[in-house]
C-alpha cells in the first residue's frame, strides 16, 4: 500500500501544554469466554485528534462502548476533567459531554434534520411548557440554533431537509451536529470514513480540524493507515484486548503500525506480476436490474472480463454493486440487457446452471448468502458440488468422500477450526471467509466473482485472501472484484471500473489510475462535470 | 438572515402536514363517497332527497366512530412499532363490560333509592369508564407479552381476540343472556352549540350525535397534535422508525411503547363502548363483527395518520349506513349484497387504491437492548 501524501495540509499549531480531558485507566471488560479489554489505559487531551487503530475484535469497540456508557467496565476507572466518574448509559455520556457518531448512523430517515437533532432533548414553545411531554415543539427555534452551530463549525446542513433525501456525507454531518447540539466536548467517531468517498473523507478531516481548533477533542477510529497520518495528533493501537502502545504520526510508519496491529510483520504490498489477459470470459451488455423496492439500480452496465485479469469495480456502497453481482450470478431478475459467459447466454440462467458453467461466487454477506451457519464446516465446503460424484452416489450422500475433501481443504486453505464437524457459525469471520473461498476456488472455475471479499476481516486474513485471488488470476481465471475499499481495488485490480448510481462511469488501467481520479469518479464527476 | 426567509414556506408546509399525498387521499375519499352515494340512490330508485342525504351522512359519521377509534388504537400502537391485531378483542371486551356495568349498576343504584335519571347518568358514565379500563387491561397484556417478553405480536393479538371471545361469551351466557333487569338505555344524543350551526357540516357532524362520536372527533385532533407537534409524538415516531437511534438519545423505548399501546387500548375501549352504550341497548356475542379489523384497514388507508384514518373510517361508515338504508327501501334485494359493500371497499383500499402506504420501519419488531 503506497502511502499517498496527506491530501490536505495538516499543519496545525501544536498546543503548548495539553491538558488531559478524558482518561481511562486499567479498564477490564470480560464477556463469557472472552477478555475484551485487558487493563487498557487510554487518554485524550484537550483539542487533539487521537486515532485508535486495531483489527476487528481488538477491543476498540468495547472500549468506546464503555466510554459511551453502553457497557460498564468490570475493573478500571474513567476520569473526566481529572475527576473519577461513572458513565451509566449513552444518555449519561451525552450529559457528561461525550458524543458518539456510530458507524451505522443513528438517524430516523422519515424525520427532518431538526427533528432528528432535537429528539430526546426537544426545545418547547415557552407558552405551552406546562404540558410537559405534550407541549408544542419549537421547531423554528431549534432550526435557528442548528444553523448557528453548522455555521460555527463549517458543517453544512439544512435543518428542514428530510434525512432520507440526504447523501451519506450530509447524514454524517447531521450526526456530528447532533452531538454538538448536546454540547459534546468529546466526540467519538467510529469508522467515519467507511461510507465516504476519498473526497468526502477529506471534507470530514477539514471539519474535524475546525472542531479541535475550537476546543473539541476527538477520538477517531479507523483501520485505514493513510487516514491516521492525515489527521491525527497521536495514534494508539490495540490488539487482542490490550493497548499495544501510543505513538505520533511523525514517529510512526505504516509498516510499524501494521506490525503493532497484527503482532507480526505484514506484507502490505501484494506481489503481483503484470496480467496477461486472454480471451473474453464474461461479457455484460447494457445490463439493467432493479433493487428490492423495484427501483432501477443498475443502468446499462457494460463491461467484459478476460481470462487472467482482475477487473475491479470501485464505488461507494449502495451504487448498484449488490444488484449487479446478484444479476450476474442468477440471484436477481435481469430486466434488460445480456450476460454472456464463454459466449453462452446466461442472462436468465439459474444460479446452479451458472455455477456449473464454472462461476465461483464469494457473496457480499457471508452469513446470509455465503454459508449455512448451522451446518458443519464439512458440509459448507461442498455446497456447490454435494450432488455430484464422488460426494453423492445416486441419491445418497457419500460421507467419507465429503470428509476427505473437507480435511484436504481445511489444510490447504489454513482454515482454523477445531474440526470439520464444527458449525460454520462458530468460526471467526476470517475463517468463515476462508471456507467460502476454499469452496469456490477448489472447483475449476473460469470466472470468480468476489463481492467485498475481505470486509470486516483482520489484516492476516485479508492478506491470505488477496493472495488467493491473485493466484487464481495467475491460473488464468477471470476475476471480477467488487469492493468499496479503494485500497483493495487498487492493490488487486488490473483494470478498474467505477460504478456510480448504477452506471459504469469509466474504466481505467490500474497502472494509470490515481486515488484522486477514482475518488472523483466515485463521486460522479467525470471530465470535470458532474453526471 | 436570508436563510430564514427561504425556509419559511417549507416550515409552514411541514406544520400543516398537507402535501400532495393528503390532498390526493381527500380527493379520492370525496370521489369515492360520491360514487357510492350515486350508486346507492340508483338502487333505491332515487328516493333519497336532500334531507335523506344529510340523514345518511349523519348516520355514517355515527357508524364511523368505532372504526375510527379502532384505527386510532392501531395507529398509536404501530407508530411505536407494536402491531396490534387484538383491537377486535379489546373492543368486544369493552362492549360487554359497558353493557353489563350499565345494566347492573343502574339496578343496584335504583334498589338503593336513587331516582332513575341520576342513576342512569351515573351508571352510563361508570359503564363507559370501566369499558375503557377493561380494554386497556387487554392492551396491557398485549404490551407485556410483546414488549417485555418479545413474543410474536401477531400471535399475541390473535390470542387476545380469542380470549375476548371466550370471556365475553362466558359472561354473556352467565349474566347477560336472559332475565336481565331493565337498564337505563344508551347515551342520549345532543347537539354541539356553535359547531352545530355550521351549514351542512353542522347537521352532518355536530347535531344529534352521542358523546363517543364527539369524543372520536376530538380524539382525531388530539392525536394529530400529539403525534406531530409534541416531544411525545416525536419520540413515538422515532421509536417506530429506528428505536436504536431513540435509545442512544436517552429515549426509553420500552416506556414509549408501553404507554402508546395502553393509550391505544383505551381508545379501543371507547370504540367498544359505542356498540352497547350508543348504538343498541343490548350485548350479543361477537357483536363487534370485525369492525376492529376494518379499523386497521382504515389506518392503512390513512397511511398511519389520524386524519387519513378518519377519512377511511367515514367511507366504511358510509358503506355500513347505505347497507341499512337499502334493506329498508328495497327489501327485494338480498340483504347479503349491500352487506358486502364495506368489505369490497376494504379490499379495494388494501390493494393499494390510494397509492403505497408505508408502515413505520420498525413495525412489529421487538426491541433488543444492546
Amino acid at each position: 500500500m503506497a502511502l499517498a501524501s496527506p491530501p490536505i495540509a495538516s499543519v496545525r499549531q501544536t498546543h503548548g501544554e495539553a491538558t488531559t480531558t478524558l482518561q481511562a485507566t486499567g479498564i477490564t471488560k470480560r464477556f463469557p469466554g472472552v477478555l475484551a479489554n485487558d487493563r487498557v489505559d487510554f487518554d485524550l487531551r484537550q483539542s487533539e485528534i487521537h486515532g485508535l487503530l486495531g483489527e476487528n475484535g481488538a477491543g476498540k469497540t468495547t472500549l468506546m462502548n464503555i466510554l459511551y456508557g453502553l457497557y460498564q467496565p468490570d475493573e478500571g476507572t474513567i476520569f473526566l476533567g481529572g475527576q473519577p466518574t461513572q458513565i451509566t448509559s449513552p444518555h449519561d455520556a451525552i450529559a457528561q459531554g461525550i458524543g458518539m457518531v456510530h458507524q451505522h448512523f443513528m438517524l430516523v430517515p422519515p424525520l427532518t434534520v431538526t427533528e432528528n437533532i432535537i429528539l430526546g432533548q426537544e426545545s418547547l414553545q415557552p407558552a405551552t411548557r406546562v404540558l410537559g411531554r405534550l407541549s408544542a415543539l419549537d421547531r423554528r427555534g431549534a432550526a435557528a440554533r442548528i444553523r448557528e452551530l453548522s455555521h460555527q463549525y463549517g458543517l453544512d446542513v439544512d435543518p428542514d431537509a428530510y434525512i432520507k433525501d440526504l447523501p451519506v456525507g450530509a447524514q454524517q454531518r447531521v450526526e456530528i451536529v447532533k452531538a454538538l447540539y448536546r454540547r459534546a466536548e468529546i466526540l467519538i467517531l467510529d469508522e467515519p470514513t467507511a461510507v465516504l468517498t476519498p473526497q468526502e473523507a477529506d471534507e470530514l478531516f477539514v471539519i474535524m480540524q475546525s472542531l479541535v481548533r475550537q476546543g473539541k477533542s476527538i477520538i477517531f477510529i479507523t483501520h485505514k493507515l493513510r487516514e491516521m497520518f492525515a489527521v491525527t495528533d497521536r495514534i494508539s493501537v490495540m490488539r487482542g484486548g490490550k493497548m499495544v502502545g501510543t505513538t505520533t504520526p511523525k514517529q510512526a510508519t505504516s509498516e510499524m503500525l501494521a506490525e503493532m496491529m497484527v503482532g507480526r510483520k505484514v506484507i502490505l504490498q501484494i506481489d503481483k506480476a503484470p496480467a496477461h489477459p486472454g480471451a473474453v470470459i464474461l461479457r455484460v451488455d447494457n445490463l439493467q436490474a432493479q433493487d428490492d423496492r423495484h427501483a432501477m439500480t443498475v443502468h446499462d452496465a457494460s463491461f467484459e472480463v478476460r481470462e487472467g485479469e482482475i477487473l475491479g469495480i470501485a464505488g461507494v456502497q449502495g451504487n448498484g454493486q449488490r444488484e449487479l453481482v446478484e444479476a450476474l450470478t442468477g440471484l436477481r431478475h435481469v430486466v434488460a440487457g445480456k450476460v454472456e459467459l464463454l459466449s453462452q447466454d446466461i442472462t436468465h440462467a439459474t444460479p446452479r446452471a451458472i455455477t456449473e458453467l464454472g462461476v465461483g461466487h464469494v457473496p457480499e454477506d457471508r452469513h446470509k448468502h455465503g454459508l449455512v451457519l448451522t451446518f458443519p464446516v464439512r458440509d459448507n465446503l461442498v455446497l456447490c458440488t454435494y450432488y455430484e460424484s464422488p460426494f453423492a452416489r445416486g441419491l445418497v450422500i457419500n460421507a467419507a468422500a465429503i470428509e476427505n475433501e473437507a480435511q484436504k481443504l481445511v489444510k490447504e486453505f489454513d482454515i482454523r477450526t477445531p474440526s470439520t464437524d464444527t458449525l460454520a457459525g462458530s468460526l471467526s469471520g476470517g475463517n468463515q471467509q476462508k471456507v467460502i473461498v476454499a469452496r469456490e476456488l477448489d472447483r475449476p472455475v473460469k470466472l470468480l466473482i468476489a463481492n467485498q471479499p475481505t470486509r470486516g476481516l483482520d489484516v492476516g486474513s485479508i492478506e491470505f485472501i488477496h493472495r488467493r485471488i491473485v493466484e487464481a488470476r495467475d491460473r488464468r481465471t477471470a476475476v471480477l472484484l467488487v469492493s468499496a475499499e479503494l485500497d483493495e481495488i487498487m492493490t488487486l485490480s488490473d483494470r478498474i471500473a467505477v460504478m456510480y448510481k448504477g452506471r459504469i462511469l469509466d474504466t481505467l488501467a490500474a497502472s494509470d489510475a490515481t486515488r484522486e481520479q477514482l475518488g472523483l469518479l466515485m463521486a460522479g464527476v467525470k471530465g470535470g462535470a458532474h453526471v | 438572515m436570508s436563510n430564514t426567509t427561504v425556509s419559511v414556506p417549507q416550515a409552514s408546509r411541514l406544520r400543516l402536514k398537507i402535501g400532495p399525498r393528503q390532498l390526493l387521499t381527500a380527493v379520492f375519499a370525496a370521489v369515492g363517497a360520491g360514487a357510492v352515494f350515486l350508486l346507492f340512490n340508483a338502487i333505491i330508485g332515487g328516493q333519497c332527497d336532500s334531507q335523506c342525504v344529510i340523514g345518511t351522512l349523519n348516520q355514517s359519521v355515527r357508524y364511523a366512530a368505532p372504526i375510527a377509534l379502532a384505527a386510532y388504537c392501531g395507529l398509536m400502537c404501530e407508530r411505536a412499532a407494536v402491531i396490534n391485531i387484538g383491537i377486535e378483542g379489546m373492543m368486544l371486551m369493552g362492549s360487554m363490560v359497558g353493557y353489563g356495568v350499565n345494566v347492573y349498576a343502574f339496578t343496584w343504584m335504583k334498589q338503593n333509592g336513587m331516582d332513575a335519571a341520576t342513576a342512569g347518568d351515573i351508571s352510563r358514565a361508570l359503564a363507559l369508564g370501566l369499558a375503557v379500563v377493561s380494554s386497556g387491561l387487554l392492551a396491557l397484556l398485549h404490551a407485556v407479552v410483546s414488549i417485555r417478553f418479545k413474543a410474536d405480536q401477531i400471535i399475541s393479538g390473535t390470542v387476545i381476540n380469542i380470549l375476548a371471545v371466550g370471556l365475553t361469551g362466558y359472561f354473556y351466557r352467565q349474566y347477560l343472556a336472559q332475565n336481565i333487569p331493565p337498564g337505563p338505555g344508551t347515551f342520549p344524543p345532543f347537539d354541539i352549540p356553535l359547531l352545530g350551526q355550521i351549514p351542512l357540516l353542522g347537521a352532518i357532524m355536530f347535531q344529534g350525535q352521542k358523546p363517543i362520536v364527539y369524543f372520536m372527533l376530538v380524539a382525531t385532533l388530539l392525536i394529530h397534535y400529539v403525534l406531530f407537534y409534541t416531544p411525545w409524538g416525536l419520540r413515538t415516531r422515532a421509536v417506530g422508525e429506528n428505536p436504536r437511534a431513540a435509545d442512544t438519545l436517552g429515549v426509553n423505548v420500552y416506556r414509549v411503547r408501553y404507554i402508546n399501546v395502553l393509550i391505544g387500548g383505551l381508545l379501543a375501549g371507547f370504540g367498544g363502548a359505542w356498540f352497547t352504550l350508543e348504538a343498541v341497548d343490548v350485548f350479543n356475542p361477537q357483536m363487534t363483527n370485525g369492525l376492529g379489523f376494518i379499523g386497521l384497514a382504515a389506518m392503512i388507508f390513512g397511511n398511519w395518520t389520524p386524519f387519513g384514518a378518519l377519512a377511511g373510517a367515514l367511507i366504511f361508515g358510509l358503506g355500513n349506513t347505505i347497507n341499512t338504508t337499502v334493506s329498508i327501501f328495497r327489501p327485494d334485494i338480498p340483504s347479503q349484497i349491500p352487506q358486502m359493500l364495506p368489505y369490497i371497499l376494504t379490499i379495494l383500499v388494501l390493494t393499494g387504491f390510494v397509492g403505497r402506504a408505508i408502515p413505520p420501519a420498525a413495525d412489529g419488531q421487538p426491541y433488543e437492548k444492546q
